[in-house]
């Protein structure tokens, strides 16, 4: 990462901090939820932009670590976030190391249905058994806490945990992604039959990765079950798996900034469409506006957002430098 | 050259009667093939005689029907491609199998890494991994890339990414070459430049060559086994294979 873009990082994660200073419990809830997007996207660009693995079904690892939030919580006291965020995560990351063991055998178009696959399964069982409260989800009442010190009820703590959760995530996974284990699955992303004649075993790095992946999805579903205190079917439908995707590739594959400003782009054109101080009536059918912009952000900017200062530099500066600002 | 008869030669890869079915369809029949340290052997014959086939099984990338594959003396028959990549074995591709967006060094280290790859060690920067870094810079000299060493690999010439995809393959510092013709598509200058890297690389490996270029196979191998529609109809000295009127008849009949 260069230095323009760290300072563009540090910049975005010190206007996150001091967000709530000048915000009222609206825009705290909202960039909360978008925050929580933003881990959910970083999960998928491990998989998608780092391992070259379009996986279809990452909103069952999101649904379970949500639904483990609700489920493994007390009813009587507030649980403990020493012992329920870790469980929640890695009850995400068991499924995720089951169903990326069965679907990492299969490649393409094959992977993208059977994670589809595996993720419609984890949707039905809580759409229709007694486990998830079916249709209606289920409530959690009672907030997690760690001791008297952090308190989740709170929406503002919530914001700075969710706040320290992404800058976490984030940079661990730009350590990650310059270390051997990184360098290995770009390896895998570029050229797998390469990595595979030079003494790499793809396999175990593949499933390592997945089942990270699904389990810093599953941090993303605690924090949104914590957030809205609620959890539904809806959090593991293929909708959401969809969304997520349109995320990294809206911000541009390949790049951690990329799942960051997706998540904040993907919100922003929702709330846009679906205002109605601004499209009146047609707000309702904010669907078509929202499709219709990522179709063009997808044919203008084939690099996702991430791409479009260099794009406009080498508009500005001619063709003689586009090498240079493609690399 | 009579230092190799003072002892036996040190064999180090052996194909023992390897046969691969497709179906219905022989694509290798009993092939017996041996690579000895110190030498180019080379298999010659036309296209579909199972000459990338019998490389890709010596190799590992998938198993034979029947036969058996044995590496530094062990059976690796059922041992999977980078299990064996690792044991020594190194294999360049037909198509380039380079990593066209990485550095010309960021290429070599990362086939260096294979041999020490330590995945945990999630914290630390790969950049700073001495044992990685040291093969490839080795290796990025070996192959005369020292003035590209850090463009992208994508960038380089035909002639380049070829010498690029043996230094990867040397970066895994194997024992055995399978080389699939690394000379396709070169000019003579850059064929002469190969040439000479396999006769340096000779000395200490054992070097498998399936090469079109009958020039080339004949200026540098020391035997060459010659295929007809997966089986071996030849297989002797350079010398003694050009006056074997049985591939004579089967180079000019097809040809």
């Amino acid at each position: 990462m260069n230095e323009s873009k760290s300072y563009f990082v540090v910049a975005v994660f010190a206007a996150l901090a001091l967000f709530p200073l000048v915000s009222g419990n609206y825009g705290v809830d909202f960039v909360t939820k978008i925050m929580v997007y933003a881990i959910f996207a970083l999960s998928l660009e491990l998989l998608v932009g780092a391992t070259g693995l379009v996986c279809f079904g990452h909103a069952a690892f999101f649904g379970i670590g949500a639904y483990a939030a609700v489920l493994l919580s007390a009813e009587s006291d507030p649980s403990n976030i020493a012992w329920l965020l870790p469980a929640c995560v890695g009850t995400a990351a068991a499924y995720a190391l089951v169903v990326g063991a069965l679907s990492l055998r299969t490649k393409g178009v094959y992977f993208i249905m059977v994670t589809l696959a595996f993720a419609q399964m984890a949707y039905y069982v809580v759409h229709d058994t007694p486990l998830g409260g079916g249709t209606d989800g289920i409530y959690l009442t009672l907030k997690p806490v760690l001791g008297s010190l952090i308190d989740l009820d709170r929406a503002v703590t919530l914001y700075g945990f969710t706040l320290a959760c992404l800058a976490l995530v984030f940079g661990a996974m730009a350590v990650l992604n310059r270390s051997r284990f990184g360098r290995a699955l770009a390896g895998i992303r570029v050229n797998e039959q390469r990595m595979r004649a030079s003494g790499f075993s793809t396999y175990p790095y593949k499933l390592a990765a997945f089942t990270l992946s699904g389990g810093i999805a599953g941090l993303a579903g605690f924090l949104f079950a914590v957030k809205d205190g609620f959890v539904n079917p809806e959090m593991m439908s293929w909708h959401l798996s969809g969304a997520v995707l349109i995320m990294i590739i809206l911000g541009g594959l390949g790049h951690l900034r990329g799942a960051l400003i997706g998540a904040f782009a993907f919100a922003l054109l929702q709330e846009l469409f679906k205002s109605e101080a601004i499209f009146g009536a047609f707000a309702k059918h904010w669907h078509l506006g929202l499709g219709l912009s990522i179709i063009a952000s997808v044919v203008l900017l084939p690099r996702g957002l991430v791409g479009l200062p260099g794009q406009i530099r080498a508009r500005l500066l001619g063709g003689k430098n586009a090498a240079e600002v493609k690399a | 050259m009579n230092i190799a008869t003072s002892k036996a030669p040190e064999v180090l890869l052996r194909g023992h009667n390897i046969t691969r079915r497709w179906g219905g369809l022989v694509a290798l029949n009993q092939v017996n093939v041996e690579l000895t340290r110190g030498t180019v052997h080379a298999v010659i014959g036309t296209n579909g005689a199972g000459k990338s086939t019998l490389i890709n099984i010596l190799s590992g990338e998938f198993p034979p029907s029947d036969g058996r594959v044995e590496l530094l003396g062990q059976d690796v028959t059922l041992w999977q491609q980078p299990r064996r990549a690792r044991a020594g074995l190194g294999r360049s591709y037909q198509r380039n199998t380079i990593y066209p967006s990485f550095s010309v060094f960021e290429n070599c280290r990362l086939a260096a890494q294979a041999s020490q790859q330590k995945p945990w060690q999630w914290w630390q920067n790969a950049q700073s991994c001495q044992h990685s870094c040291g093969i490839a810079e080795g290796v990025v000299a070996r192959s005369g890339l020292t003035g590209s060493r850090n463009i992208s690999a994508g960038l380089l010439s035909h002639g380049q990414k070829r010498q690029l995809e043996i230094a990867m393959c040397l970066a895994t510092q194997p024992q055995v070459l399978l080389l699939d013709e690394p000379l396709a598509g070169m000019g003579a200058e850059e064929t002469d430049r190969m040439l000479a890297m396999l006769q340096e690389l000779k000395t200490d490996h054992a070097i498998l060559l399936v090469e079109h270029d009958m020039d080339a196979v004949f200026r540098i191998a020391d035997c060459v086994t010659v295929m007809v529609n997966g089986s071996v109809i030849a297989s002797d000295t350079p010398a003694a294979i050009r006056s074997n009127p049985q591939v004579q008849t089967a180079y000019l009949g097809d040809h």
